[in-house]
């Protein structure tokens, strides 16, 4: 903070002139309230970049709040109450977009707001193509992919994806999470529907028919979860053979709790995490923003994350400081979902076509639930 | 009466069916666990009814009869599912040696009364049987929760260590992580901060309310009772909804004094409804006899009046207490993260991570609840006493 207090001593001398210049760059807001998921990723992002930040800004307080499930609901209430309390919420990509539609969270340049890669590529290159919406500031790519018990497979552990629709060399109760998206491309890649193809086909009402033909096949062994943990604990349970989660959930299983279970990376889903600002802040706290995030989305505190979680770095310029867990001291590159081992067959979360099709696809999914 | 009850050995046909139906209900739980419903029934009533056939025919030494049964039982369940099966296995060899011999003694007949028909002795013990049933079923949920949350391993399950008492499956690292953690402990901090604050105030109102109401010549007294006491009856969720969005307006929306006052009007009903109960009961000529004295009404309030039903404030109270302890959905609206308090920060771990700590944290406040609930029962006990309703 020394350069801010020379610079609001000198402009209270220089005069009134140079006081604007002070309060939009000085009188930054002491307190954050900052909007995540909550267990160990929020524990990841307080680690590699809170902290830090709070260690240089001593006199900056941050306060999170586990509510990045109900983001969206919850803005526009704030919204709608003229009360928007949060200054930076973790959203999936898929919300993000829907805020930004919304007027609900604020357009940024990213070149203007990000840092740039150490070698000076620009932050819209070094992001690249993750940059889905003018409002999302992408912080780590995830996936959704299959865990299996390996005391449970017998001698020949499953190997692609079909193997989870395949109840007669692996029976056993399967968990799929309790929504359209991912399954029914699973579904219909196993029932020989070409990769390229498989939104060509699931946009028609055929189409979705047989997605939800597929999984019939397999309804009365599966378990429906909702939140990411449900599936770690069923497998540690032993309550199920295999089932989908977020490939982070999947590897605390493994390595943290040392529990029998193994990855099943085929035709995993690629999906993005990252900020939002909310749309309207007062001056003083955009500010604070501004400058936090710019800290916490560059090149090496991205990769820091990484010490702590196994989800890929957003930042191209971040992959080659990937390096070891930060307590286990193992290697977390071949945990990551974009290393190349695991990344042979994967799917990119398809954001217009779900924009375009999921209320539909809802519907006849949940009736088909029902039934 | 006891004496009197004529008692008389009862013949095979009555009570080996009798003792096969328990040992089918008994199979229907342990058959469903392992996968056949069906199989448990048949086979868990075969097993008791030969066992009961068994012991009153062949062994007929009562007591060697049930030593032995409770002893075989447990080797058998010792050998078929280690050190938990002992204990299930002697429960169960216990229960049904007992209750064999129990029957065909006849011995069910010894307390009640001698003119009852066999119908009326059968309903008599099938409602103690369901009315400990509904118990079981209540308190299972609660109980269970207790071991797991000495689990040495962070998940909700029995592991094999502790199904067998081996301590290397047990640990307190759930409570450590709950007295290290800063959520947690900021969680409880905010709790303690707010729930009796709200108390105070709704004691506070709701006391003052309930003798204002009270009174004959109050205008529109149900009418405003109604009012008071909605907050009970409307769906929470409106409540939190409605409260938001004023609060918002205000200026009260994430401020601990926001909080603060909707826990408030939460706890009132429960005071106005105590106290009113305990104003029933009150002796209006008392109020007249301290004027009559001198004491002007607020004299009269705190040395006359207060004392006789304070037990109902304070049981009133309490139950302001544990609402605004255990409220989660309206400071999820009217709080923001800086007022965190233990129950919303329960809900957050339970979705975001299923962790025991959880479950410490339960342990811990069913343990606080079972304390207060004792002390509400004491002071019922003590003002029955004193008004001389029951024998001290």
């Amino acid at each position: 903070m020394k350069f801010t207090t020379t610079l609001l001593a000198s402009s209270a001398i220089v005069g009134a002139g140079t006081l604007a210049f002070a309060d939009a760059h000085g009188n930054m807001a002491k307190e954050m309230t900052l909007v995540s998921w909550g267990g160990a990723y929020q524990a990841s992002q307080d680690k590699a970049y809170v902290q830090p930040y709070l260690e240089m800004h001593p006199d900056v307080t941050a306060v999170w709040d586990e509510s990045s499930a109900e983001a969206v609901a919850k803005l526009r209430a704030m919204n709608e109450a003229g009360n928007v309390t949060w200054d930076l919420v973790d959203v999936v990509a898929a919300d993000a977009i829907r805020l930004c539609d919304e007027g609900l969270a604020m357009e940024i340049d990213a070149d203007e707001v990000l840092a740039a890669a150490p070698d000076g590529t620009s932050a819209s290159d070094d992001f690249g193509d993750l940059l889905v919406s003018d409002c999302f500031i992408p912080q780590i790519v995830y996936s959704t992919t299959f865990g299996y018990r390996t005391d449970m497979v017998g001698d020949t552990p499953p190997t692609k994806i079909c193997d989870v629709f395949d109840t007669d060399a692996y029976p056993g109760k399967r968990a799929l999470e309790k929504r359209p998206i991912n399954n029914m491309e699973w579904a219909l890649l196993c029932d020989g529907v070409d990769k390229a193809d498989v939104y060509d086909v699931l946009a028609t009402p055929e189409g979705q028919e047989k997605a939800l033909a597929k999984l019939d096949t397999i309804k009365d062994d599966v378990i429906w979860w909702s939140a990411g943990a449900d599936t770690p604990q069923l497998l540690a349970d032993g309550e199920i053979v295999m089932g989908s989660t977020y490939n982070g959930r999947l590897f605390s299983v493994i390595e943290e709790q040392k529990q029998p279970v193994a990855m099943l990376w085929d035709a995993q889903v690629f999906d993005l995490d990252g900020w939002i600002i909310p749309a309207g802040l007062p001056d003083d706290r955009l500010a604070r923003v501004m400058d936090f995030v710019k800290f916490a989305t560059d090149t090496q505190r991205l990769a820091d994350q990484s010490k702590y979680i196994s989800y890929g770095p957003a930042r191209l310029s971040s992959a080659p400081l990937v390096g070891q867990h930060a307590d286990m001291g193992i290697d977390m590159a071949p945990h990551m979902p974009t290393d190349p081992a695991n990344a042979q067959n994967t799917f990119l979360y398809n954001y217009e076509f779900w924009a375009d099709y999921r209320d539909d696809i809802d519907a006849k999914f949940q009736a088909w639930l029902a039934q | 009466m006891v004496a009197l009850t004529p008692i008389s050995r009862k013949p095979v046909s009555f009570y080996v069916p009798v003792v096969a139906a328990a040992g089918a209900i008994a199979g229907l739980f342990v058959g469903t666990a392992n996968g056949s419903g069906f199989m448990g029934v048949i086979v868990g009533a075969i097993i008791a009814g030969a066992l009961a056939f068994l012991l009153t025919q062949i062994v007929k030494n009562e007591k060697l009869g049930r030593w032995a049964t409770t002893v075989i039982v447990a080797i058998v369940g010792y050998f078929a599912a280690g050190i938990p099966g002992l204990i299930i296995g002697a429960a169960f060899g216990w229960f049904f040696s007992w209750f064999s011999f129990w029957l065909y003694e006849g011995r069910y007949r010894a307390r009640v009364a001698p003119y009852l028909t066999p119908g009326q002795v059968l309903w008599h013990f099938a409602f103690r049987v369901i009315c400990g049933a509904i118990f079981i079923f209540l308190i299972t949920p609660i109980l269970v929760v207790m071991p797991l949350s000495f689990n040495a391993e962070n998940f909700f399950t029995f592991t094999p260590e502790m199904l067998s008492f081996d301590p290397a499956g047990y640990s307190l690292k759930h409570y450590r992580d709950f007295f290290n953690s800063s959520d947690w402990q900021g969680a409880v901090l905010n709790s303690i901060k707010i729930a009796p604050a709200a108390t105070f105030l709704s004691v506070s109102f709701g006391t003052l309310a309930a003798i204002g109401l009270s009174q004959q010549h109050v205008p529109f007294r149900r009418a405003i009772m109604a009012i008071l006491i909605s907050p009970m009856i409307v769906p929470l969720i409106i409540s939190a909804a409605g409260m938001y969005f004023f609060y918002s307006r205000v200026g009260l929306q994430g401020t601990y004094l926001g909080v603060v006052l909707a826990h408030a009007a939460l706890g009132i009903p429960f005071v106005i409804i105590t106290v009113t109960a305990t104003l029933v009961g009150f002796d209006r000529s008392l109020t007249r006899a301290a004027a009559n004295m001198g004491a002007n009404p607020v004299t009269t309030f705190f040395r006359v009046q207060m004392p006789l039903i304070l037990p109902g404030v304070i049981s009133g109270g309490l139950f302001a207490f544990i609402t605004s302890f255990d409220e989660v959905v309206v400071v999820l609206f009217v709080g923001s993260a800086g007022q965190k308090t233990l129950p919303w920060q329960m809900f957050t771990g339970l979705r975001e991570q299923i962790s025991p700590t959880i479950l410490a944290v339960a342990t811990i406040l069913v343990a606080i609840s079972i304390c207060l609930l004792t002390v509400v029962e004491l002071l019922r006990r003590r003002s029955e006493r004193l008004r001389g309703m029951s024998p001290a």
